[in-house]
């Protein structure tokens, strides 16, 4: 994949492939206005704050970056970048612009555009939260550090062209320059917004806002100069936010809706799914997502590798996908199955009552003990610690459970020696960018066993994050299927210290109205859930 | 007169004070860490601690009370955390939906729970005082989730009178209003009752009825004007409460009021926006209470001479 990449000097040639990779059998047809609904008001769309899967998508479709994913896929090609090239040492990435691709407030993207939109990014003052993922940028510590505003490590030599020095070797570095934090904005429409750039959005990218009702609705337009013909396919895309997800359905059945963003309530999915109309509407993918149970290897008894494999082997996975209604399926390791390294053959720790009796009583449990399990409250949260808290009776070991709202419970993972049991549901972790890498760092290495990080099992191997490093480094495409191959040893290699309960990798449920065309995948696409983009009308 | 309107608007503007004060606390006591959840999971130590500290949340507790005083008194109540919007400009966007179910709200309630109250006091004890109470009983004790789900079903889902979701025309706050106003005309009609079955044990009724005065003559000039007060009263309570946000009534029928906004925010940890939201609730209480206690003397000569 990285090979051909940087063998492609034309851009065209891939982008022009763009909609048929997108769908086979039908072409997408061009025109229609479509409507979406939400149930959560849509906080931002500013590129360098937005963080939720709801905002996540139309952020992408407002934006363009240097780079991004063909639609539907985990494989990066070029956007505004006409084509790039890495040095060998793999610290020096350079990228030419494509000429004449303008803002929608009518200015040429220029290079030293690209400059300004990554250090406002990381610009501690623009309060964003992917500031740390450019941290390979040389003088990024200067910057998120409060001594420069600008970044070393960002050259622009002429208009056309913008260098990128690094101070390490990043493999997943274009993954980096193709998330929503990289996206390219305009400065003088940032500093008119006069700190509200979120409600007043200026981007290159395939719709332009053009009208925004708070508490109501959002009126995305195509972007008529849009720099590749014919996308996007849609006119235009209206947002309705405020809608009950039950609501949302009723009215998608009647045929107001075309996209019911929040999918189907559970206690109607079995109807739908099983009624003629309604395994049309279903759009069901998988994306890059675990759920699991954090044991906290600073909590007694959770201290013990031998109890941390019991509770492995006690917890039921198949009866939470059936709490699930079959949209999710049991876990082995921390890494989802689409994700680059995932490891087929590893089968993990078997459900096995019996073994995990023996284990207990190997480290000296025998009667049990008793302990505190925490999650969020929002249905069906509670019900799955319900049945965690089942299975771990049926080995001795007493839980309570705390149901607390998202914020408590994240507190309480980060606060050292706090929880010694989370079920992730609804904070669980979906991948940033589809590679490896964004498994562990924050969740599994030593960096997040810290106060206020997102390491809730507080688990440090030192000799893993050595190991972890080292992936990382390997930029050269050559190295990338050893690399994977690497990464998928460390995620295994994890499983026998068992910080983790791996429970489910849950799928995305998307409700669409009968006229809307192409794959399911761009429905359900594992970088930006839709991709308003590629989606289209059937004539 | 104005000496009192002076006290109260001196009290009033202490119980807002003690109202902020209270919230403030409370809300910074919360475990929950609005910087950890602004930066979401992937964020590193460096990037909390730099917001937290261009939020202001690494100084102490009664300097960040100060900062946010400050600024009200200057009608300021700063930018939401997640948005970065001003507070006041997301309240005011959310105030003409807000009104309008109020308004709505409260007439539909004081209609169906005057008549019903009337009716049950004018025949105590017999079958009709005693379907209305009960009535009543289960309108306030009935599940808002469920009784807005099936008026959405049979009005506009089934039969297709009313639109099913939105803002924007008289069609659409039937619905949400026609809940709201079920729901709550039972706490109006108990009131009623009690008022009017007060009143038609006063001397003066009897009087009225021994003139020869018909039924209607009596009930409209001499029993419900003497039985009204406690109406005001609960209407000035009434709006506090629709000023708060009616969450689950919003939620329903999409309706893009106060509650919705108030419900993000608390799942968010958006702490400027609950404030505000707070601080406009409290506003509106006061103002009712205000307005209904003003009006009380001009409805009532009693009151006057008092």
């Amino acid at each position: 994949m990285f090979r051909r990449m940087l063998l492609s000097t034309t851009a065209a040639a891939f982008l022009a492939l763009m909609p048929f990779a997108a769908s086979a059998q039908d072409a997408p047809a061009q025109g229609g206005d479509i409507v979406v609904t939400y149930k959560d008001d849509i906080t931002t769309l500013d590129p360098a704050i937005g963080y939720d899967w709801v905002n996540w998508s139309m952020i992408k479709s407002l934006f363009s970056r240097l780079v991004d994913y063909e639609p539907g896929t985990a494989k990066i090609v070029p956007s505004l970048a006409e084509s790039f090239t890495v040095a060998p040492d793999g610290l020096t990435y350079e990228f030419k612009l494509r000429k004449g691709v303008k803002f929608s407030n009518g200015r040429e993207v220029v290079a030293s555009d690209v400059k300004y939109s990554i250090e406002r990014a990381v610009n501690p003052k623009t309060q964003g939260p992917g500031a740390g993922f450019f941290g390979a940028i040389a003088g990024f510590d200067d910057v998120t550090g409060g001594k420069s505003e600008t970044l070393s490590g960002i050259e622009t030599p002429d208009d056309g062209t913008v260098i990128f020095k690094l101070s390490r070797p990043d493999a997943t570095f274009l993954h980096v320059l193709a998330i929503n934090f990289a996206s390219i904005v305009p400065k003088e429409a940032v500093e008119a917004a006069a700190g509200d750039f979120g409600k007043k959005p200026v981007g290159s990218g395939t719709f332009i806002l053009k009208d925004w009702t708070i508490g109501q609705q959002l009126v995305f337009e195509r972007n008529k100069d849009y720099f590749v013909k014919d996308m996007p396919h849609i006119d235009s895309f209206k947002v309705e936010v405020g809608q009950e997800p039950l609501v949302a359905l009723l009215r998608l059945q009647k045929g107001e809706v075309d996209i019911a963003g929040d999918g189907i309530p559970p206690a109607k999915f079995l109807e739908i799914k099983n009624s003629p109309e309604g395994a049309q509407m279903i759009v069901d993918g998988e994306q890059l997502h675990t759920g699991y149970v954090t044991l906290n290897t600073k909590v007694k008894p959770f201290d013990d590798v031998k109890v941390r494999q019991a509770v492995n082997m006690a917890i039921n996975k198949e009866r939470i996908t059936r709490i699930l209604n079959g949209r999710a399926t049991a876990a082995t390791q921390p890494l989802p199955r689409l994700m680059p390294g995932y490891d087929k053959a590893f089968t993990g720790y078997a459900y096995d009552v019996e073994r995990a009796k023996a284990l207990l009583a190997e480290a000296g449990y025998a009667d049990g003990f008793e302990t505190v399990l925490y999650a969020t409250n929002t249905d069906p949260q509670p019900r799955i610690a319900q049945a965690i808290q089942q299975d771990l009776a049926a080995i001795g070991i007493k839980a309570e459970i705390r149901a607390l709202a998202q914020g408590n419970v994240i507190a309480a993972g980060g606060t050292e020696g706090e929880a010694p049991m989370i079920w992730s549901g609804g904070m669980a972790w979906i991948a940033d960018f589809p590679d490896p890498s964004n498994f562990y760092g924050p969740i599994l290495g030593c960096a997040g066993a810290v106060q206020g990080g997102w390491n809730w099992s507080w688990y440090c191997n030192e000799d893993l994050d050595k190991r972890a490093t080292a992936a990382d480094a390997m930029s050269d495409p050559a190295q990338v299927a050893e690399r994977q191959a690497v990464w998928g040893k460390i995620f295994t290699d994890i499983m026998a210290d068992a910080p983790w309960v791996p429970v489910i990798n849950e799928r995305r449920v998307v409700a669409k109205s009968a006229r809307m065309g192409g794959p399911d995948n761009i429905y359900i696409d594992p970088t930006r859930v839709i991709n308003y983009d590629a989606i289209f009308v059937k004539p | 007169m104005l000496s009192v309107l002076a006290k109260r608007l001196v009290q009033s503007a202490l119980i807002l004070f003690g109202v902020a004060a209270i919230t403030f606390v409370l809300l910074y006591a919360l475990p929950a860490d609005p910087a950890r959840m602004l930066a979401g999971r992937s964020a590193t130590a460096q990037t909390v601690a730099n917001i937290r500290h261009e939020l202001g949340l690494d100084q102490p507790l009664l300097v960040q009370f100060m900062h946010y005083i400050g600024g009200l008194v200057q009608g300021d109540l700063g930018r939401s955390y997640a948005q970065k919007t001003e507070v006041i400009a997301l309240i005011f966007a959310r105030l003409p939906a807000t009104l309008t179910l109020m308004a709505a709200g409260i007439l539909i309630e004081v209609i169906i729970g005057v008549t019903l109250g009337t009716l049950a006091a004018l025949n105590r004890g017999r079958f009709i005082d005693r379907a209305v109470m009960t009535t009543a009983f289960v309108g306030v004790s009935a599940p808002q989730f469920v009784v807005a789900l099936l008026l959405l079903y049979v009005f506009a889902a089934t039969l297709g009178w009313f639109p099913m979701s939105g803002y924007g025309t008289l069609a659409h706050v039937v619905l949400p209003a026609a809940t709201l106003g079920i729901l709550g005309a039972g706490w109006y009609a108990r009131m009623v009752r009690s008022a009017v079955v007060d009143v038609l044990n006063q001397d003066y009724v009897r009087t009225a009825r021994a003139k020869g005065l018909s039924q209607r003559r009596i009930i409209l000039r001499h029993v419900l004007p003497n039985a009204v007060l406690p109406i005001i009263a609960m209407i000035g309570i009434d709006i506090g409460q629709f000023m708060g946000g009616v969450v689950v009534v919003e939620a329903v029928y999409g309706w893009p009021g106060i509650g919705q906004l108030a419900w993000q925010a608390i799942q968010q940890v958006d702490i400027p926006i609950i404030m505000g939201v707070t601080l406009t609730s409290a506003l509106a209480i006061i103002i009712g209470n205000l307005v209904a206690d003003f009006l009380a003397p001009v409805i009532d000569p009693r009151i006057r001479s008092n």
